[in-house]
């Protein structure tokens, strides 16, 4: 066996693959290995970024519930605020009510007790008339006399 | 090519020969130094170019992949390890899809045929004379540098591959159902002799085809460039290219066929009844 330009031809044929190899197997390959790191890349940034997501929404939540809970007590603060001031007012309203109902009462006892001593007074007169005529045993002229009589009940 | 000193059937042949290691007619170990030599030496030689190679090739999977395992990280891969990765997720989801049993060791075993066999169907796109040249300028008469064109190869790797298939059609279904998968089925135990008989071609077939199928493909790969190699050398180039470029779909075909067998062939040793 001897060199000749058969090697010549496989080595032309050689580079020929060589080259068809680096322009239309190599470039698929390589893009193919770089979308599935550039997918590893991107799904591993998601993983990251959803963890970080994750970490704000715990925090967030955390955050809510706590401004929640504060506004809660607020509230329930502020109800129990009301509820001693309804309490205050219904307690002096009322105790106004039994002022307004008492003084009412009074007046009204002031009256009756007005009416009945007039009453009385004017009973009086009559029974002292009557007996002054007894007295008298003469008719009093109620006309004549009326002064005189106004003004003893007047004095009674 | 023909030139005075060498015929063209000298030249194919030459080509076909193996580097023969083994025991001489002199009496004394050493290397076959031409075909004659080789054939006297009987079944205890070795073919010294196919061993080596392929060897060569096994440490050169075991590097890569080895290199890409201590670099592999959970963050994004590059280079040789997202290279790494893409194989092993190719032939992962290879596996899940054929195999139904549960065997760690199949995806490894699949990784390595798998690679193994391609690095040394690759072995057939350099040009033919290249290696024997190099050979014969070091001393050594003959190189055949695609391992898979030896049917040595090719029938080891089956046979290890059958042996793993005896191994857990044993270790799954015990021995009697691995005798009674081969002797009972598909005529019931009446038909037993006729069982046996088609069974055990079905078994027997399976390195077989395995291995015959590897190496006739290659070895017609190998045939071919050759034949192409004996045209004037510049009119190669219009049957070689595009012969290379089509080799480039058939050494992977081969090296998918092969894994995707041995897959198969360890499911069914896995299946209670098939």
């Amino acid at each position: 066996m001897n060199i000749n330009a058969t090697l010549l031809g496989q080595t032309i044929m050689f580079v020929m693959f060589v080259w068809f190899c680096m322009k239309y197997i190599w470039p698929p390959i390589t893009n193919a290995m770089g979308e599935r790191a550039k997918r590893i890349a991107d799904g591993l940034a998601a993983g990251e970024r959803g963890k970080s997501e994750l970490d704000l929404a715990t925090k967030r939540s955390l955050e809510i519930l706590h401004e929640a809970k504060q506004k809660a007590a607020e509230v329930i603060a502020q109800a129990e605020h009301r509820a001693a001031q309804i309490i205050d007012e219904a307690k002096s309203d009322a105790k106004e009510e039994g002022e307004r109902l008492l003084s009412g009462a009074k007046a009204e006892i002031e009256q009756e007790v007005f009416r009945a001593r007039e009453a009385l007074r004017d009973q009086v007169a009559a029974l002292a008339v009557a007996g002054a005529e007894k007295i008298l045993r003469q008719e009093v002229n109620a006309a004549k006399h009326a002064e005189l009589l106004k003004s003893i009940q007047g004095e009674l | 090519m023909a030139s005075e000193t060498l015929t063209s059937s000298e030249y194919i042949r030459h080509h076909l020969e193996h580097l023969t290691w083994g025991h001489l007619p002199d009496g004394t170990w050493g290397i076959a130094q031409n075909a004659e030599q080789a054939n006297a030496m009987g079944f205890w030689s070795l073919n010294v170019d196919t061993v080596s190679v392929s060897f060569l090739l096994g440490a050169v999977f075991l590097f890569i992949f080895g290199r890409a395992a201590r670099k592999a990280t959970s963050g994004v891969p590059t280079g040789l390890v997202n290279f790494a990765e893409w194989v092993v997720e190719f032939i992962e989801s290879s596996v899940r899809g054929s195999f139904s049993g549960k065997n760690t060791m199949v995806a490894p075993l699949a990784l390595t045929i798998f690679f193994w066999i391609y690095l040394m169907n690759w072995m057939d796109l350099i040009p033919v004379d290249y290696v024997p040249h190099l050979a014969m300028a070091l001393g050594v008469p003959f190189f055949k540098v695609v391992p898979t064109t030896d049917p040595n190869a090719t029938f080891g790797m089956s046979i290890g591959v059958f042996l793993l298939v005896l191994y857990y059609s044993v270790k799954i279904k015990g021995l009697g159902g691995f005798i009674g998968e081969l002797t009972l089925q598909p005529f019931g135990k009446f038909g037993l002799p006729a069982n046996l008989f088609l069974e055990g071609v079905n078994l027997i077939s399976k390195p077989i085809s395995l291995a015959l199928r590897l190496f006739g493909n290659m070895y017609a790969g190998e045939m071919i460039f050759i034949l192409i190699a004996i045209l004037p050398f510049w009119l190669q180039w219009t049957l070689s290219l595009p012969w290379a470029i089509f080799h480039i779909l058939i050494v992977t075909l081969q090296a998918f066929i092969f894994m995707t067998l041995t897959i198969v062939y360890l499911d069914m040793a896995h299946q209670e009844h098939h």
